[in-house]
């Protein structure tokens, strides 16, 4: 234990007097978060939708006029050509066209099943999805206040609600997301380089002279990014929810107890790499190929897991990120319990196992 | 007598290709041994293995007693490394490179300043002791290494190539500081390019290809070979043994 104390105690100088790690430690974190926070918004808004007001009634203005004031539908550009609703889409000038047939107020009244016609451009997927989910929204809000308490009318309603993230905000979804990405690339990164340059200087075979074991080199010098990493994952959760508004629904302890389980993965990855390289430089690329790239595209992140093809669909399993993801996820936006991700927990926990298991046995055999 | 190091037909591979191969010899406590050869000749495998840095193929060896194979532990307490790299960390200071490995020695605090301002002043390194590493020319940083594998009082010091890139004033003086060391009664391994060097040494093994060639003290193997002086019986001995391959 003394050990492992003064090599973290050396290692945590070496942090703060190397103000480039500093700067991957902190600041990237910070940045990486606005980044995503604004520039690279997946809210989609200012649809330009034409609508088709066959009823034109005050019923059908008013649905009209609500779809306008949502903040995510815009009037095109030209007034629409009524007569040849087709080419709205195809001209561009609307991605979507909200069709109000006949009766609308009649059937509103009489509370009779009606159907509302949207169509949308299907060109860009997202935009398509968010269109009808937002017209959803839309309209069953609106039936709800025209329709007395409780009343619905069945087959009104083209979809279901959208659950969850019901303002379809995407910072509900990137700031669990970037804490599983940062995690991941502070612990592995990091710990990769610390010890590959560790190797590089010499300073690693000089250390092996004296009578210290590989476990408690490594141990000693992890400690520092166990505590980096979980003061970055804190940083990045406390900006999430109070400067963009993301909910935190449950359990803070379960939450910490799942993030230093999947740091602990992430170290494994980084001393891993670490046996497998001698410089920083190698160490660096090596660690952002394995970790950084595969935690943003494969787990779940950015593109869905099951519209992925088969074979990566299983590369995804090997992935700590698919798994911690659904867990924060969960923990955060949903309140989930260990009752409902239990299979994510087991899996993260079995492949930490492994991850360190490898990582330990790989290393005490490259340098005992 | 007593042996600090003894090997007998002491082997190592690395996959087909053998680095060392059956080298067999004795070091005597308190003396300075020359472990000379040319590049690639194999000294750095064979001071690594007996480092317990790495283990060997086949052969016996002990240093300070403790057997290579099975008490590697043991030998990393009672043994000092410095190598041909400055292996401190750059970015500390000398004085919390000494102090982290004396922890690392589990050195108490109380004794380890005490030990750390004798060193300073044996090894005449005071005056920038509390500067960093990086920030000092090699000569001084070797000096500082020197102290670092001095701190634990070991009765061995293994010495790789300790003054490569140094100007002979500081060569000159860090041999001075290893006089007073033997003198003191530790023994000293030591590899080195500097035939002057050698001459310091009272034995020393010449190693070619993973072998050892030659073996004795210098006087008397440039008497024993009809040569000049230690450089030409180094030429020499190698350029034969180049002839017998």
């Amino acid at each position: 234990m003394y050990k492992i104390k003064h090599i973290a105690i050396k290692e945590v100088r070496h942090i703060l007097r190397d103000p480039r790690s500093l700067i991957i430690a902190v600041l990237m974190p910070i940045l990486m978060t606005l980044l995503y926070g604004y520039a690279i918004n997946l809210d989609i808004k200012n649809i330009r939708l034409a609508v088709l007001d066959y009823d034109q009634t005050l019923e059908s203005r008013e649905l009209t006029g609500r779809f306008y004031n949502s903040g995510y539908f815009l009037k095109p550009l030209q007034a629409p050509d009524l007569n040849d609703p087709e080419n709205i889409l195809k001209s561009g000038r609307a991605s979507a066209i909200l069709v109000i047939k006949q009766g609308f107020s009649n059937d509103l009244t009489l509370q009779r099943q009606y159907q509302l016609g949207l169509t949308v451009d299907g060109a860009d997927a997202n935009t398509a999805s968010a269109a009808s989910s937002y017209a959803n929204i839309i309209f069953s809000q609106f039936l709800k206040d025209h329709l007395p308490p409780g009343f619905t009318i069945p087959g009104a309603v083209i979809s279901a609600q959208v659950l969850y993230n019901p303002d379809l905000k995407s910072s509900h979804f990137f700031v669990p997301g970037l804490i599983a990405v940062i995690l991941m690339m502070i612990s592995a990164l990091l710990t990769s380089i610390t010890i590959a340059r560790e190797k590089e200087t010499g300073t690693m075979e000089q250390l092996l002279t004296a009578p210290v074991t590989p476990r408690q080199i490594i141990i000693g010098k992890v400690i520092p990014y166990i505590g980096l990493a979980l003061i970055d994952g804190v940083l990045i959760l406390i900006f999430g929810v109070f400067h963009f508004g993301v909910p935190f629904v449950g359990s803070i302890l379960l939450l910490l107890l799942f993030g230093f389980i999947y740091i602990t993965a992430a170290l494994s990855i980084g001393i891993l790499i670490s046996t497998l390289v001698n410089t920083q430089q190698l160490a660096m690329s090596f660690a952002q190929l394995v970790t950084v790239l595969p935690s943003v595209m494969l787990s779940g992140y950015i593109f869905e897991i099951k519209n992925m093809p088969i074979v990566l669909q299983y590369v995804t399993r090997i992935v700590p990120a698919r798994y911690f993801l659904v867990i924060i996820r969960g923990i955060m936006l949903k309140g989930s319990g260990l009752s409902v991700l239990w299979v994510e927990a087991t899996f993260l926990v079995l492949l930490t196992l492994i991850l360190l298991t490898i990582a330990t046995k790989r290393f005490q055999l490259k340098m005992g | 007598m007593e042996y600090a190091v003894t090997i007998d037909k002491l082997s190592k591979d690395f996959g087909r290709f053998r680095a060392v191969d059956e080298i067999s010899l004795t070091v005597q406590k308190g003396e300075i041994f020359g472990f000379l050869g040319a590049n690639g000749a194999g000294k750095t495998t064979a001071i690594r293995m007996l480092c317990g840095l790495l283990l060997p193929t086949s052969g016996l060896g002990t240093v300070n007693g403790f057997d290579i194979f099975k008490e590697s532990e043991k030998i990393k307490k009672s043994i000092g490394y410095m190598s041909q790299k400055f292996s401190l960390y750059s970015d500390l200071t000398g004085r919390e490179n000494l102090e982290f490995y004396g922890s690392i020695y589990h050195i108490p605090n109380g004794r380890l300043k005490e030990r750390i301002a004798e060193l300073a002043r044996n090894l005449d390194i005071e005056e920038f002791i509390d500067r960093k590493a990086e920030s000092l020319p090699t000569g001084w940083r070797q000096r500082l290494a020197l102290a670092a594998s001095l701190l634990h009082r070991p009765p061995i010091l293994f010495l790789d190539e300790p003054t490569g890139g140094v100007d002979p004033v500081f060569r000159r003086r860090f041999w001075e500081i290893l006089y007073r060391l033997a003198d003191e009664g530790v023994t000293l391994f030591v590899t080195t390019h500097y035939m002057d060097e050698a001459e310091f040494c009272r034995r020393i093994s010449i190693m070619h290809r993973g072998r050892i060639v030659e073996i004795g003290n210098p006087q008397e193997l440039i008497k024993k070979h009809h040569q000049p002086d230690l450089q030409e019986l180094f030429i020499n001995l190698i350029s034969k043994s180049e002839q017998n391959v």
